[in-house]
C-alpha cells in the first residue's frame, strides 16, 4: 500500500445530521494516492462539498477515519493535517494587498515581516504575479485572484491542496485556461490534489482519479477513461454524458452475445462477459458512447458485418458542433440517442430531418450498466 | 447639423435641453426646505457672537466673545462645564459599550440561536417604545429598589436602550457584506480565533464600526428624553440647556448652543477623517506598487 506522506483514505466516512435522521454523506470508502489529482463530480448538493470540507478540517465526520499519510486525521486543525483549502470564493482578505495576503500564513506562525515578505515573493513570481504584489484583491482580475489564493494556500506547504469548484467563478475562456494551470501547478508542487466540481469536461479533463458521487454516496471512482468509457451504471453513464442509454429485455442468449428487444427499437446483439448471471427475459441497460455510433442509410442493413449491430430511427434534430454533428435519432423512448458524427462524414452522408437512417456500432463498444 | 437641431427641438422634446418646470419647482422648495433648517441655527450662532448690550432677537448689538466667556465661568447661567463634562463621559461610555455590544452582536446573529427572533423583537420594541416613558420607567424603578439615579448608572441603561439597537440595526448593514469564507480561510492557513479576529474580522469591519461608533456617541450626547428622568441630581448638556431656556434670558443661552454644534461637528469630522484614513491606507499600498 502506498502510504506516502499525500496518500488520503477515507474510511467508512459518513456525516449525518439530527442523530442521523437525515444525511449528507454517507459510506465513503476510497484510497487517493499520494501526488494524483482527483476529482469529486457530482450534482449540488451530492455531498461532494462535504467530503472536501472534511478532508480540510473544515467540519467533522460523524463516522469513520480520514488517513492522510497512514494517520487519523479526524479531529486535527487544518494545520496539523498539513492540508490548505481555496475557497470557492477565493476568500481574498480584502483589506490586505496581494503580498500580505500570500503571506498571512507566515505571519500568523510568527515569522518576522523581513523573512515572511522574502518568501512570499518568492511565491509571487512562481504564480506569475510580480507586479501586482501591491495590489489589493479587489483590483484584480478573477484569474489573477485565482493565483493569489492558489499561493496563499501553497506556501504553507501543504500534502494535499483542497480545491471548492475553483474554475467557477470564471469565464468559459478562462476557465479552460486556468484548468490548464492547476494541472501544471500540480506537477510542480508534486502533491495530491483534491477538486470539486460539477463541471464533467473539467473532471476529465484534469484528473488522474474521478469521483462520481450521487447523493451522498460514490457511484464509480476510476481514471477519468474508465468513467467516461465504461460507466458502470446508468447514473454515471447519464451523468458524464457522451452516451447512449438504452433499456431492453434479453431475449435470447448465444454463447458470449444477447439479444435485446426493447419497445423503439428491434433486436439488437449485446455482448455478455465469460462467467455472466442474466437469463433470458431479464431486463438490461446498455450505453453506447455517442461517437462510436454511426449512421448509414436503412438499405445498408443486409450488407452489415456480423461484428455490427443495428437499430432503424428517423432523424429528429440535427445540431452543428464544429468539429462533429449532433444527430439526434428517435430510438430511445425517454432518453436522446445521438450520433456524434465526424463532420466531414455527415455532410457527404446528406441528412436532414426526417430521414430514416440506420444507427450502427460495433457489438464490442457497448458497456453493459449495472 | 444646426437645422436640423432647430426642427428636432421645435417637433420632438420641446424642453430637450432647457430644464422643465418640476425642475425649478423642487429647487424652490429645496431653498425653503434649507432655510427652514440653517436659518434659525445660524441666527442663534450669529446671536451668540454679541456684546454686554446683547439681547435674544436681532438686531445684532455689537460683537464680542463675552457670553461664551459668560459661559465657561459663570454660574449664573447654570453649571455649563460640568454637563458639559459629563455629557461627553457619558457619550463616551455609551460610544464604547454600543461598539462592542453592536460588533459582538452582529458576529452572533450570523447564525441562527435559541431565541434569536425574540431578541430581535425586543431590541426592535425598545428602539420603538417612547424615551420619555422608558426614562421615567427606569427612574421609578431605581426609586423602588432604593438606588440613587446619576447619569453614569441609570442614565447609561436608558440611552443604550436607544444606541444598542441602532448600532445593531447598522452592524447588520455592515454584516450583510461580510464573507464567512474570510474567517475559515484564516483558520485553514492555522490563525487562531484571536489572530482571526484581530487580523482579519475586526479590521474588515473598522469602518463599519466607527460608524456605528458615530451613531453611538451624536445620539447620547443630544438624548433628551430617555436621560431627563433618569439623570438624577446632576445634568447632562440637553438638560442644562433645556433648563436655561426656562431661566436664562441672555445670549449665553445661544453660546452653549454654539459651542455644543462645534464639538458634534468635531466628532463627526474626526470619525469621517477616520473612515477616509482607513480606506485611504489600505490604497496606499496600491500606489506603492505602481
Amino acid at each position: 500500500m502506498n502510504t506516502g506522506k499525500g496518500h488520503i483514505e477515507l474510511a467508512g466516512i459518513g456525516k449525518s445530521y439530527d442523530d442521523g435522521a437525515s444525511f449528507a454523506v454517507q459510506g465513503i470508502n476510497l484510497k487517493i494516492p499520494d501526488g494524483s489529482y482527483c476529482c469529486f463530480l457530482g450534482p449540488s448538493g451530492c455531498g461532494k462539498s462535504t467530503i472536501l470540507r472534511m478532508i480540510a478540517g473544515h467540519e467533522d465526520p460523524t463516522e469513520g477515519k480520514i488517513l492522510i499519510g497512514g494517520e487519523n486525521v479526524v479531529g486535527l486543525a487544518p494545520v496539523e493535517r498539513r492540508t490548505a483549502m481555496m475557497f470557492q470564493s477565493y476568500a481574498l482578505f480584502p483589506h490586505l494587498s496581494v503580498r500580505d495576503n500570500i503571506a498571512f500564513a507566515l505571519r500568523v506562525r510568527g515569522l518576522s515581516v523581513k523573512d515572511r515578505n522574502a518568501k512570499a515573493d518568492e511565491m509571487i513570481e512562481k504564480v506569475h504575479l510580480g507586479e501586482f504584489a501591491n495590489r489589493l484583491p479587489g483590483q484584480l482580475s478573477g484569474g489573477q485572484q485565482q493565483r493569489v489564493a492558489l499561493a496563499r494556500a501553497a506556501i504553507t506547504e501543504p500534502r494535499v491542496l483542497l480545491l471548492d469548484e475553483p474554475l467557477s467563478a470564471l469565464d468559459e475562456h478562462l476557465r479552460i485556461q486556468m484548468r490548464a494551470e492547476l494541472r501544471r501547478m500540480q506537477k510542480d508542487l508534486g502533491i495530491t490534489f483534491i477538486h470539486v466540481t460539477h463541471t464533467q469536461m473539467e473532471a476529465i479533463a484534469l484528473s488522474d482519479i474521478v469521483v462520481v458521487m450521487d447523493k451522498g454516496h460514490i457511484r464509480q471512482a476510476g481514471s477519468a477513461r474508465d468513467i467516461y468509457s465504461a460507466p458502470r451504471d446508468r447514473y454515471v453513464a447519464e451523468f458524464i454524458g457522451g452516451q447512449n442509454v438504452l433499456s431492453g429485455r434479453i431475449s435470447d442468449i448465444d454463447k458470449g452475445t444477447a439479444r435485446l428487444g426493447g419497445d423503439t427499437f428491434g433486436q439488437i446483439v449485446v455482448p455478455l462477459p465469460e462467467g455472466h448471471r442474466k437469463s433470458k427475459g431479464e431486463k438490461l441497460d446498455i450505453a453506447i458512447r455517442r461517437d462510436d455510433v454511426d449512421l448509414r442509410p436503412v438499405a445498408a442493413q443486409p450488407d452489415l458485418p456480423p461484428s455490427a449491430t443495428s437499430i432503424v430511427g428517423r432523424v429528429q434534430a440535427i445540431e452543428y458542433q464544429g468539429n462533429y454533428v449532433k444527430v439526434q435519432i428517435d430510438a430511445a423512448e425517454n432518453d436522446d440517442f445521438v450520433s456524434f458524427m465526424p463532420e466531414r462524414k455527415f455532410y457527404e452522408a446528406g441528412l436532414t430531418v426526417g430521414d430514416a437512417v440506420l444507427a450502427v456500432w460495433d457489438i464490442q463498444h457497448t458497456q453493459l450498466l449495472a | 447639423m444646426s437645422g436640423a437641431k432647430k426642427t428636432s427641438r421645435k417637433s420632438g422634446t420641446p424642453r430637450g435641453n432647457g430644464r422643465p418646470w418640476t425642475f425649478y419647482a423642487l429647487a424652490g422648495f429645496f431653498t425653503l426646505y434649507v432655510i427652514a433648517l440653517y436659518g434659525p441655527m445660524f441666527s442663534i450662532y450669529l446671536l451668540s457672537f454679541q456684546d454686554l448690550k446683547g439681547g435674544l432677537v436681532f438686531p445684532m448689538r455689537g460683537f464680542s466673545l463675552h457670553w461664551f466667556e459668560e459661559l465657561f465661568m459663570q454660574t449664573r447661567t447654570g453649571d455649563f462645564s460640568g454637563s458639559f463634562r459629563r455629557s461627553i463621559g457619558l457619550a463616551v461610555l455609551v460610544t464604547l459599550f454600543t461598539v462592542v455590544f453592536s460588533f459582538t452582536a452582529g458576529l452572533a446573529f450570523r447564525k441562527r440561536f435559541w431565541g434569536d427572533t425574540a431578541v430581535f423583537y425586543l431590541m426592535i420594541a425598545s428602539l420603538v417604545a417612547p424615551g420619555l416613558v422608558l426614562g421615567i420607567g427606569i427612574g421609578i424603578g431605581f426609586n423602588l429598589l432604593g438606588f440613587q439615579t446619576s447619569w453614569y448608572t441609570s442614565a447609561l441603561g436608558a440611552q443604550l436602550s436607544w444606541t444598542l439597537p441602532f448600532g445593531i440595526l447598522v452592524m447588520f448593514a455592515v454584516m450583510s457584506v461580510f464573507n464567512s469564507d474570510w474567517e475559515e480561510a484564516a483558520r485553514d492557513l492555522g490563525a487562531t480565533r484571536w489572530q482571526t479576529t484581530r487580523l482579519i474580522v475586526l479590521p474588515i469591519l473598522a469602518p463599519g464600526l466607527v460608524a456605528v461608533a458615530l451613531f453611538g456617541f451624536t445620539l447620547s450626547y443630544d438624548e433628551f428624553a430617555r436621560t431627563l428622568q433618569t439623570a438624577g441630581p446632576l445634568n447632562t448638556l440637553p438638560l442644562e440647556i433645556w433648563s436655561m431656556t426656562l431661566n436664562v434670558t441672555s445670549p449665553a443661552l445661544y453660546a452653549l448652543g454654539t459651542v455644543s454644534t462645534i464639538v458634534s461637528f468635531f466628532v463627526i469630522g474626526g470619525s469621517l477623517y477616520l473612515i477616509t484614513r482607513i480606506r485611504r491606507k489600505r490604497a496606499a499600498s496600491t500606489a506603492a506598487g505602481e
